[in-house]
């Protein structure tokens, strides 16, 4: 058993020592940072389900697929470049474009940002601002709790990295881009990104990640986000990769006094999905919503684990999950909220609702609620449901079939976390990629029930 | 032809015999109102018509505008032209008044082979029955009935009644829970709606409603059964003497 774990840890060590060559120009605070990721990562290993914050989700797939580091793709880009058009959000302020974890510039269309704002690739805002970048690289994700946080300080190399100056308001979104380019070696990226937003900043951030071509993949994913005071910062998580594809992203943002921060996922695609979402209300009167769709269907796992951390008075979080689950897949809202011991006057709130459309679909959802301040207002509440007999027959009764009537009941229910995002052009790109999604879900259609099959046979390979 | 032809309908719910032979002719251009104690039967016929599939039919049978109106499903019933506004209109969250009505609506031109209508064509349509129903534009893009009061589901109800211009409509209790004020606007939007091709069957538990919609038909329903019919004089001497007054005939009937 040890050998086989040795051997498998053997895989990040060959890869670890790679990067260590092949990025010997990063500086010496970066090059701790992913010391200290990489020794805990070791330490730690993949967490378990024996781990209650991985109760729902087993991990082995990823844990025994020698994942290789992803080679530079960035050559195929140019071969890529209508395929990707079509999945660019338009209207955005920038758009940076990512192929296998690295900046592609000539994909990339940077627009024109006002004076003093940033929006590059982590490797070079390194390499041209290193010093802002280390005060805030690494210093608020967890890496002890988290395995996969750990791996993915370890091999930090490039992401996505954003400078906000002070009374910086931004009314276009701007839009990453990561591409995964599957090959029949399995490969993983890490991405790492810097969302810095000083004071009094009001900006929309989009994370978009895709797969161009099928097989499996690896994204471990980490975003910090920092807002600072009265900050009113919107984040965008979508994802939409390969039926084969592992997602693991881990959202964690610290928010200043009476910062508002949002954080809206979508979640489409990927065979084996972990959207951590770790907000930490630091200063007084902060306001967080976290609101979030998954959709799914085949043998699709979607786990959802919120962490809400209450560490200062008079803060208030909204948590909002909606999900849809088809054929043999399981999803997984697990609603975690701290309120430390002088968060007086916190008002928490959970709602998971969920919509089960096939006997063999499965939800578990919990809440786990720990208080240390006596002033306090914690609410959560979860439904799991089927689509509902009344309202069916009420559209029904107006002239809409059936299956219309259902797909319209789905995306009502979709909707519900649509409207609850600001940005005009995410939502309207959103609605209508959710309402194109929709009708592959919920039909019993052969073709469909063929395609599960054939993904759950890839799924026993991969296992 | 007549426009809605009931024969001897029986139906029950979950083996519970509720409609016990039910005949019932509407020709087109006629106002019908069934008026009935409660349990009496008045809903559950409402839903048969409108093609609920909770209740059992075991027995009669029911022509809309001579085809069988027991065959069709609730979408096919609609795009036959037969409407029923809901006693409790549902509330869908997520789904614009605005959206929603343009579905139904295209839903019932597509079926009927005519062209579909876009926004920019249907928007006008649906505002000008709102102002008929004196319900402000912001019910344009709130979600179907959530949050409506009642009297505002129930306008709500004949604002989708003048959009898809059935030419059978069924009014199941629209007047139940309205203050008189709504109740006014109910009626003036369904008097609207009257008209030479177009019949409107009005279910209701009290007279009350029939004072602003003129019938031309009153049926009594007691026991899953038409014990009296007449002309709109009977509601008001049910409105005098009560339901009570009609059980003889009932026991007679049998």
């Amino acid at each position: 058993m040890a050998t086989a774990a040795t051997e498998r840890l053997r895989n990040y060590l060959e890869a670890f020592h790679r990067l260590g060559i092949d990025a010997a120009s990063q500086p010496a605070w970066l090059r701790a940072l992913r010391d200290r990721g990489f020794a805990r990562f070791c330490e730690a290993g993949f967490p378990t389900t024996k781990n209650e914050d991985w109760r729902f989700t087993n991990v082995n797939a990823i844990a025994q697929t020698p994942f290789q580091l992803a080679r530079d793709a960035r050559q195929l880009g140019a071969i890529y470049g209508d395929t990707l058009d079509a999945c660019r959000i338009p209207g955005a302020a920038c758009q940076l474009v990512f192929l296998n974890g690295r900046f592609a510039a000539e994909l990339s269309e940077l627009g024109s940002l006002p004076e003093g704002v940033r929006v590059e690739s982590l490797a070079q805002g390194i390499a041209h601002d290193g010093k802002s970048l280390e005060s805030h690289l690494g210093h608020y994700l967890n890496i002890e709790r988290d395995a996969f946080a750990a791996l993915n300080t370890a091999f930090i190399e490039d992401g996505a990295y954003v400078y906000l100056p002070r009374r910086t308001v931004l009314e276009a979104p701007i839009y990453f881009l990561f591409i995964s380019i599957p090959t029949q070696h399995p490969e993983m990226t890490n991405p790492r990104n810097l969302i810095v937003a000083e004071d009094a900043t009001e900006a929309s951030i989009v994370e978009d990640y895709v797969s161009l071509g099928s097989g499996i993949s690896f994204s471990n994913v980490v975003t910090e986000l920092v807002a600072g005071e009265n900050a009113v910062i919107s984040h965008y998580l979508l994802e939409r990769e390969d039926r084969q594809a592992f997602n693991v992203s881990t959202l964690r943002t610290q928010q200043g006094r009476s910062a508002n921060v949002s954080s809206h996922s979508v979640l489409l695609g990927g065979g084996l999905v972990r959207n951590n979402v770790h907000p930490v209300l630091a200063g007084e009167g902060g306001e967080c919503l976290i609101n979030g769709l998954f959709i799914g269907n085949g043998s699709q796992h979607m786990d959802n684990y919120m962490l809400v951390e209450h560490a200062s008075p008079h803060c208030s979080s909204r948590q909002f999950y909606n999900g849809i689950l088809d054929g043999h897949s399981h999803g997984v809202f697990h609603g975690r909220i701290i309120v430390h011991k002088d968060a007086q006057k916190t008002d928490a709130k959970q709602t998971n609702r969920n919509l089960l459309l096939s006997d063999d679909a499965q939800i578990d959802t919990k809440p786990q609620l720990e208080i240390y301040a006596d002033d306090v207002k914690c609410t959560h509440g979860a439904t799991i449901g089927q689509v509902e007999e009344n309202a069916l027959f009420y559209l029904r009764s107006r002239g809409i079939d059936e299956a219309s009537a259902r797909s319209l009941l789905l995306l009502a229910f979709a909707n519900e976390c649509l409207d609850r995002m600001k940005c005009l052009p995410v939502r309207e790109y959103l609605q209508d990629l959710v309402q194109g999604w929709l009708p592959g879900i919920s039909t019993p259609a052969g073709d469909t029930t063929a395609d599960n099959l054939e993904i759950a046979r890839r799924w026993e390979e991969v296992g | 032809m007549s426009l809605l032809e009931i024969k001897n309908l029986h139906a029950n719910i979950h083996g519970n015999e509720i409609l016990k032979g039910v005949d019932l002719t509407i020709n087109a251009g006629e106002v019908h109102s069934i008026m009935g104690p409660n349990g009496s039967g008045k809903s559950t016929l409402a839903q048969v018509l409108a093609r609920r599939e909770t209740y059992t039919v075991t027995q009669g049978q029911v022509l809309l505008n001579g085809k069988d109106l027991l065959a069709m499903k609730p979408e096919e019933a609609a795009c036959e032209g037969l409407f029923m506004a809901f006693q409790y209109p549902v509330e869908i969250p997520g789904i614009s008044n605005a959206y929603f009505l343009r579905a139904a609506l295209n839903a019932i031109r597509k079926y009927r082979g005519q062209e579909e209508l876009d926004a920019m064509d249907f928007l006008p349509l649906l505002k000008e029955k709102m102002r008929l129903l004196e319900m402000d534009d912001r019910f344009l893009n709130r979600p179907v009935n959530e949050g409506f009061s009642g009297g505002e589901k129930k306008r709500n109800e004949i604002v989708q009644m003048a959009v898809l211009e059935p030419r059978m409509a069924i009014l199941d209790e629209t007047d139940s829970g309205l203050d008189i004020d709504a109740l006014k606007i109910v009626a003036k939007g369904v008097n609207t709606m009257r008209g030479a091709d177009r019949a409107i069957l009005v279910v209701t538990h009290y007279q009350r409603l029939l004072d602003y919609i003129i019938p031309d038909y009153v049926h009594v329903l007691v026991d899953g059964r038409i014990v009296k019919s007449g002309g709109k004089e009977l509601a008001f001497e049910l409105e005098e003497k009560g339901y009570g007054w009609t059980e003889p005939a009932s026991a007679a009937a049998r």
